[in-house]
């Protein structure tokens, strides 16, 4: 007989996971390509304000294998059924892997990889080279109950039962029942009736001081590219994430201006490119018309940041000057963020300077040239708001 | 598997394998594992090999085949055979036992189309394990020698996996030595003797230029960057071998994936039908048959492809129909003696042409697609004017057709150390997205500037890769 079996050895399956060094390496590689699109993948995701679990698919660059292969026009052949005729469409989207064609195609190796927002905050914070415990600070939201404990109920749910009230008032329902029928209290049993139940009631506090409200406001004049929104995403995300740390509830505003200011969704705020000129005090204006209409600051904390690249038309500036201060006055901080990737700037315009006149202790100016500015100047942005809470 | 299934496996495999080889298939010694779902995919990962150097895209492909499994998009396949003497052929325990009965028939075919069929002829089967495993020892010695590392030896892998299709298809032709292509050369240059020579005027002697690199076009491109780059170390001309010989290996299968999988298929049939199965064997036998050779609809179905042709050629030599026997004459061989050569003397290509006939064509309702935008449309569908045109398509894209022809042209262009690649049109552009990538990693073997002659919309183009960037250019 020349045929060998081999049979199956359970210790050499456990051994044989030899894929386990090559697989580590692919995901070390998917991971890399993630932190290099990291600025168009959080330029182009809504990540502020969502859930943390929420899966997001990123298109991989960069672990695509690639070879001399044909392109568009290369026809192919298939089988059909007999009804195929021509001007028939078969399949759309090839980036999609519709199991068709043999593997070598190009399409089929467009590649997407689902990551956790959680997943993406961590590249993230690794891209911008955020200390470790810092790190630790924002990724870990403290959540409180704010539920607080009002009156008793003869509805509710289990967990809610008061036993001991309830074993009070069978107590009494009994020894009612015995005074009533003149017995004395003997051995017999005497069950829990559902009206003995008692349960406690809670309410859902909104406490003051736990509403916290974001005005992100930014400049979408033409001249903020991608790079400039990621850098501004960045930042508002992580005053986002702090605020969270603080703050039992944290609302977030986006006011996209130009020459005039509207109130957008996220979405919006981040890909709508504008073009035109600038006013800031038009941005300024509408956040405050919003805080009054809905974040009365008697009630909520109000942080505003507002993130330009430093271009302002000229009559305008004393207009913004006013309304920075009256934002100055009513909000918990006000940070102004420049935003100037190296050698895109020229000096002459930044609004940098003419803030300077400004001298409130809450207002906060910061310039950021390069990704690794964020951390620093999201710092010094935050030592403003510890110094009014001492003062306070 | 449980020792006594192991004793009944090996009681219908005597069996099993006296009707393969009372059918005339001729293997070489057999040898089955038997594994779990996991090793499977561990194996199909790394091309069934039972060791295989490390590079992340094996990672790649394994999760890949893991998530398909997982989300029952695909199943595992029932066989994964090795190209080896004795050859190597996997059992999932996970399968039920008539699947496994199934796979040992449909692999002893495997194995006789591995031992007998000429694309094979180039590749020393007794050593593939061996090979394969020295290779893998090779590559981790270099990854572990701290002055390589991993970063470098995957950077160089990167690059020559990305080259490693461009290479010579038929190995059944020698390949000339270089002393051999300069006396041709020279051969070629001298004039031929011309009987009228006294009339005519004298040709003149032009002498071969002998120092041109390549003297002929070379389609090996990595061998051809190992040997005329001298800037390369030991370990980066051994690391361009391995995945030369790596490739080399694995042609004759891609060049033969129809023919393969459809002979495998004939033959487990006819055993499995000799066999006498019980009922319930028999039900699911027939289930497990269709489901393997069932076309399918808007793609090509090796098995299903290679076994009508098989079958038709078997039927039609048996019983030739009256338009044949008046083309051709009567047959001098039997359909089972036919299909035997054919088996022998064939690869995808040429086995279609041959035999894949306009009835067949019709039969399955072959039809030609194309893109368009982003949607794939029928462009033509079997019928009397267009069904050649549909043969000649499907047969540019089997086996080692769908891979575009590039040759060196020269190691020098323009006297400058410029490596001239050209890219062999046929009616088919290079989708440039990924030539360019693909230039850049030959741009970082060759270290200098690579250029690259193709047609880019009906005009000829040049491409070339130099200082990290890409620049096309236009010809006339």
């Amino acid at each position: 007989m020349e045929t060998i079996f081999h049979p199956y050895h359970s210790s050499s399956a456990e051994r044989s996971d030899r894929s386990a060094g090559d697989r580590l390496r692919h995901r070390q590689k998917v991971r890399e390509a993630i932190r290099q699109n990291i600025a168009d993948i959080i330029a182009e995701e809504s990540i502020i304000g969502k859930d943390r679990d929420r899966i997001i698919k990123v298109p991989i660059r960069g672990v695509k294998e690639y070879r001399f292969v044909y392109g568009e026009n290369a026809p192919g052949v298939g089988q059909g059924g007999d009804d195929a005729e021509p001007g028939q469409v078969i399949a759309r989207d090839q980036g999609k892997d519709n199991g068709r064609q043999s593997g070598d195609q190009p399409g089929i190796d467009y590649y997407e990889t689902d990551v956790t927002l959680e997943e993406l905050v961590d590249i993230m914070f690794e891209d911008l080279e955020l200390p470790f415990m810092e790190r630790k600070l924002l990724r870990e939201i403290e959540v409180e109950h704010h539920h607080r404990r009002k009156g008793y109920r003869k509805k509710g749910i289990r967990v809610h039962l008061d036993k001991r009230r309830t074993a009070r008032s069978r107590l009494k329902r009994r020894k009612a029942t015995h005074r009533k029928e003149g017995e004395e209290l003997g051995s017999q049993r005497f069950p829990f009736h559902k009206d003995d139940l008692i349960y406690t009631h809670r309410v859902i506090e909104t406490r003051r001081e736990s509403n916290a409200v974001v005005f992100c406001i930014m400049d979408t004049s033409g001249s903020m590219d991608t790079m400039k929104k990621y850098l501004a995403r960045s930042f508002f995300f992580l005053l986002y994430q702090f605020l969270n740390t603080k703050y039992q509830r944290v609302e977030t505003v986006f006011i996209a201006h130009h020459t005039e200011a509207r109130e957008v969704t996220e979405e919006e705020f981040f890909h709508k490119g504008e073009s035109g000129g600038t006013f800031i005090s038009s941005g300024y204006r509408r956040a405050l018309e919003i805080i009054q209409q809905r974040y009365h600051p008697s009630l909520w904390n109000v942080y505003v940041f507002h993130c330009s690249d430093g271009d302002n038309f000229e009559t305008d500036n004393s207009a913004a000057l006013q309304a920075a201060g009256e934002i100055a006055e009513i909000s918990n901080l006000f940070g102004y963020g420049e935003i100037k990737p190296l050698g895109s700037g020229y000096y002459g315009s930044s609004m940098i300077q003419f803030f300077s006149q400004l001298d409130r202790d809450n207002f906060q100016t910061v310039q950021i040239q390069r990704k690794e500015d964020i951390w620093p100047a999201f710092k010094s942005f935050l030592v403003k708001d510890r110094l009014r809470k001492e003062a306070g | 598997m449980a020792s006594n299934d192991i004793n009944e496996l090996e009681a219908w495999n005597e069996r099993i394998f006296a009707h393969a080889r009372g059918f005339g298939l001729d293997t070489y010694p057999q040898e089955f594992e038997i594994c779990d779902h996991e090793q499977m995919l561990g194996y199909m990962a790394y091309s069934g090999m039972p060791s295989h150097y490390p590079h992340w895209s094996y990672g790649k492909n394994f999760e890949k085949l893991k998530t398909l499994y997982d989300y029952g998009v695909t199943g595992l396949p029932y066989e994964m055979v090795i190209n080896s003497d004795p050859c190597l052929a996997y059992l999932m325990r996970d399968n039920s036992f008539l699947l496994n009965i199934l796979t040992l028939a449909h692999v002893y075919a495997h194995n006789d189309f591995f031992k007998n069929n000429f694309t094979f002829s180039s590749i020393r089967a007794e050593f593939t394990i061996e090979t394969f495993k020295a290779h893998a020892d090779r590559v981790r010695r270099y990854i572990e020698d701290p002055s390589i590392g991993l970063e470098k030896v995957e950077r160089l892998l990167d690059a020559a996996h990305a080259l490693s299709l461009q290479c010579r298809r038929n190995l059944a032709i020698r390949k000339p030595t270089p002393a051999e292509q300069e006396e041709r050369r020279l051969e070629e240059s001298t004039p031929s003797p011309d009987p009228f020579q006294s009339i005519h005027r004298r040709t003149e002697y032009v002498p071969p230029d002998l120092t041109k690199t390549p003297l002929y076009p070379d389609e090996d491109i990595l061998l051809f960057v190992r040997d005329h780059n001298p800037f390369l170390s030991d370990w980066e001309k051994d690391l361009l071998t391995i995945v030369h010989e790596e490739t080399q290996y694995f042609i004759p299968q891609i060049d033969t994936k129809i023919m393969n999988e459809g002979w495998a298929s004939l033959w487990h049939k006819r055993i499995m039908e000799e066999l006498d199965l019980p009922q319930g064997m028999r039900l699911e036998f027939i289930v497990r048959h269709n489901q393997v050779l069932s076309p399918n609809i808007g793609g090509i179905n090796p098995y299903y492809l290679g076994m009508k042709v098989w079958e038709d050629i078997e039927k039609r030599w048996d019983n030739p129909s009256a338009e044949e026997e008046r083309e051709y004459g009567p047959r001098k061989k039997g359909g089972r003696e036919k299909v035997f050569e054919v088996r022998e003397v064939e690869r995808d290509s040429s086995f279609l042409r041959r035999y894949l006939t306009e009835d067949l064509i019709r039969e399955m309702n072959l039809f030609e697609y194309e893109a368009r935008g982003n949607e794939r449309v029928i462009s033509r569908v079997a019928d009397k004017e267009s069904w050649r045109a549909i043969k000649e398509t499907l047969i540019h894209n089997v086996g080692m057709s769908s891979v575009p022809v590039i040759k060196i042209e020269d190691a020098d262009y323009n006297s400058n150390r410029v490596l001239l690649i050209k890219h062999y049109h046929e009616g088919r552009d290079l989708h440039l997205e990924y030539a360019e990538k693909t230039l850049q990693y030959l741009h970082q073997l060759w270290k200098r500037e690579v250029v690259l002659e193709t047609i880019i919309n009906e005009k000829k183009s040049l491409l070339c890769f130099t200082d990290d960037r890409l620049v096309i250019k236009g010809l006339r």
